[in-house]
């Protein structure tokens, strides 16, 4: 590997992470970032399960890429990206069952989720299979670093706890805590994710969209 | 997956190491694949028909077609392995995790206590609903009570005035659990459920050997609003239902999810649990799924003619 590819790994893995973020940036995954993460427990392995799909789609995909006919391209992308899924979900069911039990409708989401085919599409199509893995392996993260965040404002402020371990004792529980039911409920993972998209892109103005088209100063002469 | 892909890769790489057939112009390829396919049959036989019609562009009808059947085939052979092998565990953690609920909502699980050791004063038995006995028609292991309840042959459906639970059919057997030593049980586990706001709720209610106290109620299976009617889990709100009565003086069922908190001093505090806060929808679900399987279509019946039993 010399030191551009070396570099170009880098870039792969990293952009996703905040510069190029799968949801604050090309607002993607929105569905299951609202639905799984009221729990950090469950965020964490919903990312577990989206990067392992991600990863894994992405370099079997570049793999047999250049054997795809384009005209049912999308079909094979499903296909493989479907089976991944159930594989995992299956993997879930087994070794992970109390926390699945409650996911399991949301890992099956997986398979429409956007981040998925879009990386597929975009960038295992084109891509030999170790940068597209690394590739996925870096939409992953960029994804699991925004669900973690919001699952665990969520949980925090939604039940005082982390993980299940009480950090604020509600007063459900005999504590001082008054728990927010509305960081429960997914529109809060809205407003969360709202706030932090305005967040990244006040600090990286990059991010920031042009409007679509400017709206035309009229002098005061010509208004009648 | 990675194994459909090798496939595709080695398709790909044979040609490569021979760059006179690879390099030529696709149209000539085909043309001559027809004229040669006598001699090459005979020499490569399938395989080499295959490896002719992968060097066919992407977009030909045989090569999509071969594309796509090796590809189904590498991805159903992934996913039946994954289930084949996995299965066993999967049902290890299902069974193990119907155990646990019945131990803890019977109260015989202590903090970090083990289930199987637990659920060995665990009795199962069938009951017939409608006539409220024991029954031997099922071997234990092999009944679900989910899927009786779609069998119209092992089901009754429900009218609407029924149907306070909101479960459209009953299964006229259901599994119950008794704790104890022969018929002579401590206590037993009733499985319930019912509908309440989002979802159909699944649980145990457990009774006291008087049938009237109840000992506990949990669910395993629900998808209520975490945090609203999700709170059916906590177990401080569990805790409530212990020691309260499921019947009244005259044998009907009296108990009920009130809104807000139980006055202590009232005259049916005794029947009374505290409501959800923010989830009266799923807090009158469990009051109805309660009343209905407390009552003579779920296991009055039954309930009944223990009471009897114990009685004479």
């Amino acid at each position: 590997m010399d030191a551009h590819e070396r570099e170009q790994a880098r870039q792969v893995v990293l952009d996703p992470l905040v510069d190029n973020n799968p949801i604050t940036l090309q607002i993607l995954g929105i569905c299951s970032a609202l639905a799984v993460t009221t729990t950090l427990a469950a965020s964490l392995l919903m990312c577990l399960a989206l990067t392992t799909v991600v990863t894994f789609s992405n370099a079997s995909i570049s793999m047999i890429r250049n054997h795809v006919p384009s005209s049912i391209r999308i079909i094979v992308q499903m296909t493989i990206i479907a089976s991944l899924v159930i594989v995992v979900d299956q993997l879930l069911k087994a070794f992970a069952y109390d926390v699945a039990k409650t996911l399991s409708v949301f890992v099956g989401l997986i398979i429409t989720n956007c981040i998925v085919l879009g990386r597929a599409e975009a960038f295992a199509m084109k891509n030999p299979p170790m940068i597209s893995m690394l590739d996925g392996l870096g939409n992953g993260l960029g994804y699991s670093l925004v669900l973690i965040a919001v699952g665990a404002t969520r949980e925090l402020f939604g039940s005082g706890t982390l993980l299940g371990y009480t950090v604020l004792p509600s007063v459900n529980d005999g504590g001082w805590y008054y728990t927010n039911g509305l960081m429960l409920l997914p529109p809060s993972a809205f407003f969360i994710i709202g706030l932090m998209i305005w967040g990244i892109r006040s600090w990286r103005t990059v991010q920031m969209e042009k409007p679509d088209f400017e709206i035309r100063q009229a002098h005061h002469s010509e208004v009648v | 997956m990675t194994q459909a892909g090798d496939n595709n890769m080695s398709k790909q790489n044979e040609p490569s190491a021979k760059p006179q057939t690879a390099t030529q112009p696709v149209v000539m390829q085909v043309s001559r694949a027809g004229e040669q396919s006598s001699n090459q049959d005979l020499a490569g036989g399938v395989k080499g028909k295959l490896r002719r019609i992968m060097l066919r562009p992407n977009d030909s009808t045989a090569k999509t077609l071969l594309v796509t059947f090796m590809l189904c085939l590498g991805c159903s052979l992934l996913v039946s392995a994954a289930a084949v092998l996995l299965r066993p565990t999967q049902a290890a953690n299902a069974m193990l995790d119907r155990q646990r609920n019945i131990v803890q909502v019977a109260g015989l699980l202590e903090e970090g206590g083990d289930v199987q050791s637990a659920f060995k004063n665990v009795k199962s038995r069938i009951v017939n609903l409608d006539t409220g006995e024991f029954t031997d028609e099922f071997n234990g292991s092999d009944f679900d009570q989910t899927l009786a309840a779609r069998d119209p042959a092992l089901s009754t459906a429900l009218s609407k005035d029924e149907d306070i639970a909101g479960i459209g059919r009953r299964s006229r057997f259901a599994e119950v659990y008794l704790i104890g030593s022969g018929d002579n049980f401590d206590k037993i586990v009733l499985p319930v459920h019912g509908l309440g706001l989002w979802s159909t709720l699944y649980g145990f209610v457990s009774l006291q050997s008087d049938l009237t106290t109840i000992a506990g109620l949990k669910f395993y299976q629900h998808a209520e609003t975490p945090g609203l009617g999700g709170e059916v889990d906590n177990p401080v709100w569990q805790g409530k239902w212990s020691g309260k009565l499921a019947f009244d003086a005259a044998g009907d069922v009296a108990i009920e999810v009130v809104k807000g908190v139980v006055d202590p001093a009232g005259a049916r505090a005794a029947w009374q649990v505290d409501g959800l806060a923010g989830a009266t929808l799923t807090s009158r679900g469990v009051s109805n799924l309660l009343q209905f399987w407390l009552d003579d279509q779920g296991f009055g019946t039954f309930i009944e003619n223990l009471k009897q039993r114990e009685a004479s």
